[in-house]
């Protein structure tokens, strides 16, 4: 006995020492190289820092969802950015899971024509590079769609052309109200829910909460609340939002990159769920959409979940490609702003931790939500 | 585990190893190419007229030819280059760290660039200056017309703050499509993506010239409002082989002072003229003082020609663009040659 | 005849028409590609010009094929000189024959790959058996794309392996650094690593030392690759019964021993698949030194796309890379599916 736990002292003590040394190597590697590039930038005289930040922009985006001139601070510049990566990765992330999820179905069902469709779709996407299919789509579209004024309007205010897509924007300070009118009724209802469960009866008090507020609102601030319709004006049109083509092609090249993934994945996990399981729901007289709806997906999305998840991540990291199609994201920004002040470091470091903390925040909701759907069967 | 700590070891000393392999010293870029035996030259990736690949690969253009002037006087022949693309945001730092031994690639000679680099220049090859061309259909006729315009800009260079800065001052509003590869923004120009394409004036002309068709169809706006002189780069405090640099251009621009071409240069090499003798290295040369041999310039001129044949071969030619600034200061331009004596 | 179309109406009645639903996707589909394809047809073959020059593409209106004809060469081989171009043609058919070889039997043949690896490389770079030297700045198209592929996965490799193992570890500090390290990798895009191997890794070293550009992109995306790769080898590994690794143990194995031996072999047959995905990944996502100004086949045939005369035939261009990626990445997937059913079949045994 006393051998035996002398034996594990000398392992605890190599374990500590090769420990120890690991954890010098990598520190000693790590200072060894910032202690060369402080050296070379201090030869080479670039500011190194954070402290550009501060410092006037004095570059134009043609995007931005807050409000942007070139006179604001980089700091600003690079939060619109990350909003401009956020404001294409998030609706393609909702497109992406809708298509994949059809054609993951459709290469299964029993329509021939869908599933043959479909799995051409999943083939040729997913075996080409995203990045030529993003020049392939803003090639066509900013050669196929008609010039500015010769815009297709399918709908009065809605503008179609090589600039974009033109809408009707909601304007004036009535939509807000509206908008936190909807959201307090939306709280409550949810509020009630959590506290009684779920109520069999009661819905119309249920409904009564979620709408009266926002129903509230929509009376009072009537006088203040206008649309502002896009018009030709000069070169441009004026008024209203804009969907650009540069938005449009990385939007549709994500959806479909990912979709085809996505695609993949669903079958993947429909194939998992044993065909007795079908069969007996079909037995039962449910129909093929019942069964589809109620026995398969909801087994099926214990095994979809977490390679979704890494595949949700993948797009966010892939929307990074937006650089080369002059979506203004993150990353082209940080380009343009390393070209202006040279301080590569600290532009390569800003990018780095934005995808980090993005990916963080898509993979911890991700974990919850696989918790979720795996809690519900946790018998296995 | 020692295993690991050893293999990683290992493996960091191989990587150092095949660092030392390509290892040039800076401050030492003469002996570095010398040794060597080529030139190492960062060019444009793709600006037709400056640098580009045609399609057996083989690389033409201004600044290519600046290179290979260089290569013809270190070496005695002008196809010792090898070039290396760069794209914008990597040039600087190719040139000080040492992975190109002469950076030419249509850059611009400013305060900032020239002591914030660390970079010395040398003699401006080319005079340019930012501009807009529109489509002639859309009747504008000054830039001032261009109030709430989409502009096409390219990113990577001082373009686009020249621009933001330029219609702040006229406070004017304007939207940029900012797109890092340069055929990827001509196509959205001409496919009518924006309303005014904005660069260097030799850019839009040649653009203008060759990409869109119908030249007729653009007209390139009267404002210039950049000046963006164009010169060869390299490491600050090399002096040894910025000399070689600065001569080895300016005996470009020497050599169409004299009249001497590639055509002609034997015939004038035995003219009797001493100052073409000596330039050529006839007479007792001047090479020595740079640690060239004597014959640098007759060996640029009878390999790459003079400043006016490489002018005419890769801009008038194929860009159709007239010599304009980049006239010898006897025809009116800004081109004098600092005395080859 | 009738019998024949009732047996192909009855097909047509449980395969497009079962139900109404059935009925309105398969007429939904069905219009959209009569929409779709006599237009595409139209242009990509009816009136498509096929020789020619640019101006007679433009009149024709249709796919200009004569460009692609023109610039094929370029494309494939990006800027290696002409006259060497049998060298690179060659290397990339003698790595395709080797790959296909390997792929059909199913091994992975080490002196065979070393001897095709040294012929490839010999061939690309020259300076060997009179061949005259071509330096890595004049690589470029379909054998660098291959290149970087190649031993971007074949420089993972390895880093993945310890990197799993190490993420298994026993030992704390070195089970943190590897997750750290795989977690911090996988949460930001290729593209970012790339700009760092571009810009800043030239910084990070000392002076005077100075690593190829080509090389520096390889180093990125062995770095980045070999995390994704860690993770589907850890996979792997946690599909080992426990069991294994004690059995190894209790006859005396040492640590070292009962990984090489026991537990890898096992852990790597079930990680296969997925290390096929990222090959094909991998693949995929050398096109992204486009960002960094290599000249690998995306840009090669961007940089076709800018020659003067022949302006205006980005689809053409875009067509054709898509089909040479297409082609070879579809043959590496079918051969991931291949592979699957033939460990699936070997777990039934």
């Amino acid at each position: 006995m006393p051998r035996l736990r002398l034996r594990c002292d000398r392992r605890c003590l190599r374990a500590l020492a090769a420990q120890a040394l690991l954890l010098a190597a990598v520190a000693g590697v790590l200072a060894w190289l910032a202690g060369n590039a402080g050296a070379k930038l201090a030869q080479q005289g670039i500011a190194s820092g954070f402290g550009f930040l501060g410092k006037e922009a004095a570059f134009a985006i043609s995007e931005h969802p807050i409000a942007y001139s070139p006179a604001d601070s980089y700091a600003r510049a690079l939060t619109v950015g990350v909003l401009n990566t956020l404001k294409v990765a998030l609706p393609a992330l909702l497109f992406a899971t809708v298509l994949g999820t059809l054609a993951g179905i459709a290469q299964l069902g029993r329509n021939w024509l869908a599933a043959r469709l479909a799995r051409g779709y999943v083939e040729a996407v997913r075996n080409v590079p995203l990045l030529l299919q993003l020049f392939f789509w803003y090639g066509l579209l900013t050669e196929l769609l008609p010039l500015p004024r010769q815009a297709w309007s399918p709908l009065p205010g809605v503008f179609l052309s090589r600039r974009g897509l033109m809408l009707p924007a909601p304007a004036g300070e009535g939509w807000g109200t509206l908008l936190a009118a909807a959201a307090l009724g939306l709280a409550a209802a949810l509020a009630l829910r959590a506290a009684y469960g779920r109520v069999r009866r009661g819905g119309g008090a249920l409904a009564a909460l979620l709408l009266a507020p926002p129903l509230a609102a929509w009376l009072a601030t009537a006088g203040t609340r206008a649309w502002s319709v896009p018009a030709l004006q000069g070169f441009n049109y004026v008024g209203g939002t804009t969907l650009s083509p540069e938005f449009a092609a990385l939007l549709l090249g994500l959806t479909l990159y990912a979709g085809s993934y996505i695609a993949e994945i669903v079958r993947a996990g429909i194939l998992a769920v044993p065909r007795g399981q079908v069969e007996a729901g079909l037995a039962l007289g449910l129909s093929r959409a019942q069964v589809l709806r109620l026995i398969v997906l909801p087994q099926a999305l214990r095994a979809i979940v977490p390679p979704l998840a890494s595949q949700y991540l993948s797009l966010v990291k892939n929307s990074s490609l937006a650089v080369a199609i002059g979506y203004p994201d993150v990353v082209s920004i940080s380009n343009t702003a390393i070209n202006q002040t040279g301080q590569a470091v600290e532009g390569i470091a800003i990018i780095m931790a934005a995808y980090l903390s993005v990916s963080l925040a898509v993979a911890a909701l991700m974990n919850l939500y696989n918790r979720r759907v795996a809690l519900r069967g946790a018998t296995r | 585990m020692h295993h690991t700590i050893r293999t990683s070891v290992a493996a960091l000393l191989a990587a150092y190893a095949l660092g030392q392999a390509g290892a040039a010293l800076a401050g030492e870029t003469f002996d570095t190419v010398k040794k060597r035996g080529t030139l190492r030259c960062g060019v444009n990736v793709s600006v037709p007229g400056f640098s580009a690949p045609d399609s057996q690969g083989k690389w033409t253009g201004l600044d290519v030819d600046v290179c290979r002037a260089v290569a013809a006087a270190v070496f005695g022949d002008a196809n010792k280059v090898e070039f290396v693309p760069l794209n914008a945001q990597q040039r600087f730092a190719a040139v000080q760290s040492g992975e190109v031994d002469l950076l030419s690639r249509n850059t611009t000679w400013t305060l900032s660039r020239d002591a914030g680099l660390k970079l010395d220049f040398g003699p401006v090859v080319f005079y340019d200056g930012q501009g807009f061309m529109v489509p002639k259909a859309m009747g504008v006729k000054s830039a001032t017309e261009l109030n709430g315009a989409t502009v096409c800009v390219q990113t990577g260079t001082s373009t686009e703050q020249t621009l933001a800065d330029w219609f702040r001052a006229k406070n004017m509003s304007f939207k940029p499509v900012v797109i890092d590869s340069f055929d990827e923004l001509n196509k959205a120009f001409f496919a009518g993506r924006c309303d005014v394409y904005t660069t260097d004036r030799s850019g839009l002309a040649s653009i203008r010239k060759t990409m869109s068709g119908k030249p007729d169809d653009y007209v390139i706006l009267p404002e210039t409002i950049s000046k963006e002189p164009l010169a060869p780069a390299w490491r600050h405090g090399d002096n040894e082989w910025g000399d070689v640099v600065r001569w080895s251009v300016t005996a470009l621009i020497e050599a169409e002072e004299l009249g001497i071409n590639s055509a002609n240069v034997d015939a004038q090499a035995s003219s009797g003229n001493p100052a073409v003798a000596r330039f050529l290295g006839t007479t007792h040369g001047l090479g020595a003082a740079l640690g060239l041999s004597d014959k640098w310039a007759y060996d640029i001129v009878k390999q790459v020609g003079n400043y006016g044949e490489v002018y005419q071969r890769n801009i008038r030619e194929p860009l159709e663009l007239a010599r304009d600034l980049n006239a010898l200061w006897t025809a009116g331009g800004l081109l004098y040659a600092i005395p080859v004596r | 005849m009738a019998k024949r179309l009732r047996a192909a109406a009855g097909w047509a009645r449980t395969h497009l028409f079962a139900g109404p639903w059935d009925a309105l996707v398969t007429l939904a589909l069905a219009a959209l590609l009569a929409a779709a394809l006599p237009p595409l047809l139209r242009w990509a073959l009816w009136q498509a010009q096929w020789s020619g020059d640019a101006a007679g593409c433009r009149a024709a209106g249709g796919a200009c094929w004569a460009f692609i004809g023109e610039k094929a060469r370029f494309i494939l081989f990006g800027l290696y000189p002409p006259a060497e171009q049998w060298r690179a043609a060659l290397a990339v058919g003698l790595f395709l024959a080797m790959a296909g070889y390997s792929a059909a039997r199913f091994r992975l043949p080490a002196a065979g790959w070393a001897l095709t690896a040294a012929a490839c490389g010999g061939l690309l770079a020259g300076g060997v058996a009179g061949l005259p030297a071509v330096p890595a700045t004049q690589w470029g198209g379909l054998p660098l794309t291959l290149l970087l592929t190649v031993l971007g996965l074949a420089g993972a490799f390895p880093l993945a392996l310890l990197l799993a193992l190490g993420r298994r570890s026993r030992l704390p500090v070195l089970r943190a650094l590897c997750a750290g390290y795989v977690e911090l990798v996988r949460g930001v895009p290729l593209v970012s690593v790339l700009f760092m191997a571009s810009v800043m890794l030239p910084l990070l070293l000392p002076g005077g030392v100075v690593i190829d550009k080509l090389v520096r992109a390889q180093l990125a995306i062995v770095l980045f690759v070999a995390a994704y790769m860690a993770e589907a080898v850890r996979g792997g590994l946690q599909a080992v019964p426990e069991g294994q690794d004690e059995a190894a143990s209790a006859l005396g194995l040492r640590w070292w021993q009962r990984q090489r031996y026991v537990v890898l072999p096992q852990a790597l047959r079930v990680a296969l698949p997925a290390l096929v995905g990222i090959a094909i990944g991998t693949f995929k996502d050398t096109s992204l030194v486009v960002v960094i100004g290599l000249f690998d086949l995306m840009t090669s045939a961007r940089a076709a796309l800018a020659d003067p005369r022949w302006l205006g035939f980005s689809a053409e261009a875009y067509l054709f890379t898509g089909t040479l990626y297409f082609v070879l990445a579809y043959a590496l997937s079918r051969y991931g599916r291949a592979l699957e059913a033939r460990l699936a079949a070997g777990e039934g045994e």
